[in-house]
């Protein structure tokens, strides 16, 4: 039989103090509770509830990389960050473009049981852009795919890409696009701009990013198709999908924690924990993604947790491999650059990390539902108050590489419920 | 400048000149008929060459063995990228031998900045060109060859011809010319210039022959044919045509003015035959140069105070790990 928590005085997406009984999967109650018997009490005086996080950009690098993170590893990683459902990226090894391999990552979620893990299928065999994956075997499949991306990757071939936006239609599937155009970014090492050139590293311009954006933009509006866009980074592309979005056409993007705090300017290091794709940009463009994850022009924040092992970090620049870690820290980044700066309040938290995820990831049934009776009891409690200094070490996740390493972040994740079991209890791993 | 040379960029005024003075008293000293010093008797310098450059290596294999340092020659021809051994394991095999000076070239930018602030290696670090970023001796010895024929740098005119964008000479260059206070003039096609090139210190133009009457030293950076399959230009033909410089541009160039070329040249591309022998060449001399400046360089990082050339940030700066691009 599973515990049953009554979580006291938890503030409701930062609004007023309300008590939580958690049973049998459920939000049983809600309201003021006096004592229950049989439950075990959580005081969550100061604390802020929010649905379960849910992550729309994982790389849980399992099959094939196990070296660098597994699905146990990264999805406990994902429960001490918040999570309680996260979408695995299909650049694994073998890639993730048959059923069987979705399956595979699929179960390997349940058996780990830290949070949901919903596979992402890829677009194309091997993402090699060149022919459809099997689409529809992998939303036939248990592991019931609706996000299609070929992430590290980019669907480049315009006519490719209006096919998979056509044909994901017929179990409303989403296309996920890494917008990167190919030519534009060959040897591509870092934002392009004044920095680039004095640090004589190949630049990757905004507008390989925004050519692919503006031209899915159109793709989606005549296919009548739905478009993700993932780790959107530069200001022109939220001008472009704000302009998309004013034209209704059906097109959502999500942006990671780390170009929502960093800047290029950290290249100067030519420390490739710096190096990341797409690269990090200009404080211009910091500002307009804020601002458009504030406006909700960007519908969700995004991790692209993207582990390696030290020897893919500990080297020159141009040898580094491309990411950075995110789960275990990006809801203090959130907090540190949309809540204490005062653009958001937790509420729009919840909706940008948690309710429309959901919606783009198709689990809304499941994950970013209101905290009210009878919903499930996926719940985050959050303490605005606390500060942590981040540690590489003393992360989850298999591998280190951490862009926040001795940086001080507000906000602490307590306690994580997935379908009212703990994953997560003072701060730990329950 | 701190304990190690990475980047001209790096380099005050004062760092710069007392390296081209001492430059100048020790080719002073070459003249004598036994030209070693005993100046670095004990130490340890390696080459660490990951790309190929014979006339470099060279040049800082006879520097540092006129100033009776121990030389390795370390040739690791394919870096971590090709699966050889990481730079890292180098640099601490190197450490391990007890190397004082680690004189490195590296494909990548930032190989030489990364060596010496990752925490692998304790030795001064001198870099001999990364990637398409610095190559800090070189604009050394263009500057130390420029200073002797112009006798200075105050309202000198530099115009730097070519491919700007991947010349890890022009960048050097720039830095360091602007520094000792002479005018520099890119000139390239559009294509060769790095986005952000206008807030170089330095003046840019498209048009070769308007640059030319104005300049005291005109510097031919090398075109590397390959750029050709990349797009950056139509044809050899056009590109020599339009920023190649001959026999009748040369004589458009003001009376004393001087040419120079970092080398290895392509004859009859960026230069003609004509130009490269003729009496306005030095780029013979800069190779001489070459050998004294690299002197003065190892002589003032190796001997002595460690700040001889520079003061402030040591190695260990990679321990500030405030990361400076956090947007509050």
């Amino acid at each position: 039989m599973s515990t049953t928590y009554l979580i006291k005085n938890a503030s409701i997406l930062g609004g007023d103090p309300r008590d939580l009984l958690l049973r049998d999967g459920i939000i049983a109650e809600a309201g003021a509770l006096g004592p229950v018997a049989g439950t075990v009490v959580i005081d969550a005086g100061g604390l802020i509830a929010l649905p379960g996080l849910v992550d729309l950009h994982t790389h849980l690098r399992e099959p094939g990389r196990e070296d660098a993170e597994t699905v146990d590893t990264g999805t406990r990683a994902a429960a001490l960050g918040g999570f309680t459902a996260v979408h695995a990226m299909a650049n694994t090894d073998p890639v993730a473009d048959t059923a069987g391999v979705v399956e595979q990552v699929w179960r390997l979620g349940r058996e780990a049981g830290h949070c949901d893990v919903f596979p992402v299928g890829a677009v194309t065999v091997g993402l090699k852009g060149e022919r459809l994956a099997e689409l529809g075997a992998m939303a036939d499949s248990a592991a019931r795919v609706r996000v299609f991306s070929d992430d590290g990757k980019c669907v480049s071939d315009a006519n490719l890409m209006r096919r998979a936006l056509e044909y994901v239609k017929a179990f409303d599937g989403v296309v996920a696009q890494h917008a990167q155009e190919p030519r534009l970014t060959e040897g591509a090492q870092m934002n392009e701009g004044e920095l680039s050139g004095l640090l004589g590293l190949a630049g990757w311009p905004a507008v390989a990013e925004e050519a692919i954006i503006a031209r899915d933009i159109l793709l989606a509006a005549h296919t009548k198709s739905r478009l993700h866009v993932c780790h959107v980074s530069t200001a022109g592309s939220v001008e472009l999908i704000r302009w998309a979005k004013s034209k209704g056409h059906p097109v959502t993007a999500e942006v990671t924690p780390h170009h929502l705090i960093l800047t290029e300017d950290l290249v100067k290091s030519y420390d490739p924990i710096y190096k990341v794709n797409p690269p990090l940009r200009s404080a211009t463009d910091v500002a307009a993604l804020r601002e458009g994850l504030a406006d909700g022009t960007i519908d969700a924040v995004a991790t692209d947790h993207a582990p390696h092992p030290q020897e893919d970090k500990d080297c020159e620049w141009a040898a580094a491999a491309m990411g950075m870690l995110g789960l275990e820290t990006a809801l203090s980044v959130v907090q540190q650059t949309m809540v204490d700066s005062g653009l958001m309040t937790w509420a729009d938290v919840a909706d940008r990390m948690s309710v429309r995820p959901a919606a783009i990831g198709q689990v809304d049934d499941r994950h970013g539902r209101p905290l009210a009776i009878g919903e499930p009891a996926n719940v985050v409690l959050v303490d605005p108050r606390a500060k942590r200094t981040v540690d590489r070490t003393g992360l989850a996740s298999l591998s280190q590489n951490t862009p926040y390493q001795a940086m001080e972040l507000p906000g602490a994740v307590v306690a994580t419920f997935l379908r009212g079991t703990a994953t997560v209890l003072d701060g730990k791993l329950a | 400048m701190k304990r190690h040379l990475l980047s001209t960029a790096d380099l005050s005024r004062d760092d710069a000149v007392l390296i081209l003075d001492t430059a100048e008293e020790i080719a002073r000293l070459a003249a004598r008929p036994i030209k070693k010093l005993p100046t670095l008797r004990g130490r340890t310098v390696v080459n660490l060459f990951f790309e190929d450059s014979t006339r470099t290596r060279t040049s800082f294999e006879v520097a540092a063995k006129r100033l009776s340092a121990d030389v390795i020659n370390f040739s690791a021809k394919g870096s971590s990228v090709s699966k050889g051994e990481s730079l890292k394991d180098t640099a601490l095999t190197l450490e391990a031998m007890g190397a004082d000076a680690v004189v490195v070239r590296h494909s990548a930018s930032g190989a030489a900045y990364r060596l010496a602030t990752a925490g692998w290696s304790s030795s001064h670090v001198v870099n001999a060109g990364d990637g398409t970023h610095e190559h800090p001796t070189q604009a050394l010895l263009d500057a130390f060859t420029m200073r002797r024929h112009l006798g200075g740098f105050e309202e000198r005119r530099v115009t730097v011809v070519g491919d700007v964008l991947h010349s890890r000479v022009a960048r050097s260059n720039v830095h360091l010319l602007a520094t000792l206070g002479a005018r520099v003039t890119l000139v390239a096609p559009p294509t060769l210039l790095p986005v952000g090139v206008e807030s170089w210190p330095c003046d840019v133009s498209y048009d070769l022959d308007a640059a030319i009457p104005g300049s005291d030293a005109i510097m031919m950076l090398r075109v590397q044919r390959e750029r050709m399959n990349g797009g950056f230009f139509p044809t050899e033909r056009e590109y020599s045509r339009r920023y190649g410089l001959d026999a009748q541009r040369m004589a458009k160039l003001p009376d004393k003015a001087i040419v120079l070329h970092p080398g290895p040249m392509v004859r009859g591309m960026e230069i003609s035959a004509a130009v490269a022998d003729s009496d306005r060449s030095v780029i013979v001399e800069q190779v001489a140069n070459g050998v004294s400046v690299r002197m003065a360089v190892l002589y003032l990082l190796l001997s002595g105070s460690e700040s001889a050339i520079g003061s402030e940030e040591g190695h260990s700066q990679h321990q500030n790990t405030e990361p400076k691009g956090a947007v509050a």
